[in-house]
């Protein structure tokens, strides 16, 4: 069982109150296809990545970055059994999607980027520590059925 | 691979960070010591408290190193061959902190530059950072 401390339960639910989910998550999933361009291997139907002014304006991205970030609501609302929360997930990325679970990682260390871009010093080294713990069990959560 | 813009680029990048030099750097080490408490054990001979005198003053160090190698990326194997034997024979930092480091510091930047920190400039720098750390432990084994 994770332990989370009152700093940490407040900082994660202050973050996700004042989420702009329509320009995180595309912000997020353009960034990880930018930075790192073997993730596209994942996106073969979506269309014009040729570069990063095309992954960035692409649609199909930014709504793919979207429900993505979406999908971190329901850790957020239950954070003492995010891995149970998961576990259909895990197996979907895992049998169906074949995604790598080392690109969870990449993804949220853009994840954490574009939020340290928005918030600035607010986003401080306690503060940073706090949503890294919280997208580190998130991800060995997604990583967890895989087999 | 470093293309001649991104290598223009990331010059360009460091050059401006030369006067914050101390803030970013310790900015960059407090966040890695609150994220990834092992790093701190690496420490334990200085006073890590965020913005104390040590903490800038390594800090600095840290980020004008970067900010040189910067201005001539090709040569990095040269100008950092003094550090490449400091870091391999004295301070053995086990070279899976670099990782941490680098993150820590590229998130230090998006705080810093915000909006100006786009993907593009992220990837030249993450990058960079790769190829530092990988030409400063070279001489490890």
């Amino acid at each position: 069982m994770v332990e989370w401390t009152d700093f940490e339960r407040a900082t994660i639910a202050d973050i996700f109150s004042k989420m702009e989910y329509e320009v995180i998550g595309p912000a997020a999933l353009s960034r990880c296809l930018v930075v790192y361009p073997w993730t596209q291997r994942y996106f073969g139907n979506f269309g014009n990545l040729y570069n990063a002014a095309a992954i960035i304006g692409n649609p199909l991205v930014a709504k793919h970055g979207t429900t993505i970030l979406h999908g971190l609501d329901r850790a957020v609302k239950n954070m003492d059994n995010i891995k149970s929360e998961y576990a259909e997930l895990s197996v979907l990325h895992s049998e169906k999607l074949h995604v790598d679970p080392d690109n969870f990682r990449l993804l949220s260390d853009c994840l954490t980027i574009v939020i340290s871009a928005k918030l600035g010093k607010e986003f401080n080294g306690e503060v940073q520590a706090a949503f890294q713990k919280f997208l580190a069990v998130v991800v060995t959560s997604l990583g967890r059925q895989y087999h | 691979m470093l293309s001649k813009r991104e290598k223009d680029l990331i010059a360009e990048v460091w050059t401006k960070l030369i006067p914050v030099a101390e803030d970013i750097g310790s900015d960059a080490l407090t966040r890695m010591f609150a994220t990834f408490p092992g790093t701190k054990t690496y420490f334990s001979h200085l006073d890590i408290s965020p913005r104390s005198a040590h903490l800038l003053s390594h800090g600095e160090k840290i980020v004008l190193a970067i900010a040189e190698g910067a201005q001539d990326i090709d040569q990095l194997a040269v100008s950092l061959a003094p550090l490449q034997t400091l870091h391999a024979y004295q301070l053995r930092i086990d070279p899976t902190n670099f990782k941490l480091f680098s993150h820590c510091m590229l998130v230090a930047l998006a705080a810093h530059m915000g909006d100006d920190f786009t993907p593009v400039v992220h990837a030249a720098i993450d990058k960079y950072l790769s190829a530092f750390a990988a030409v400063l432990a070279e001489k490890y084994r």
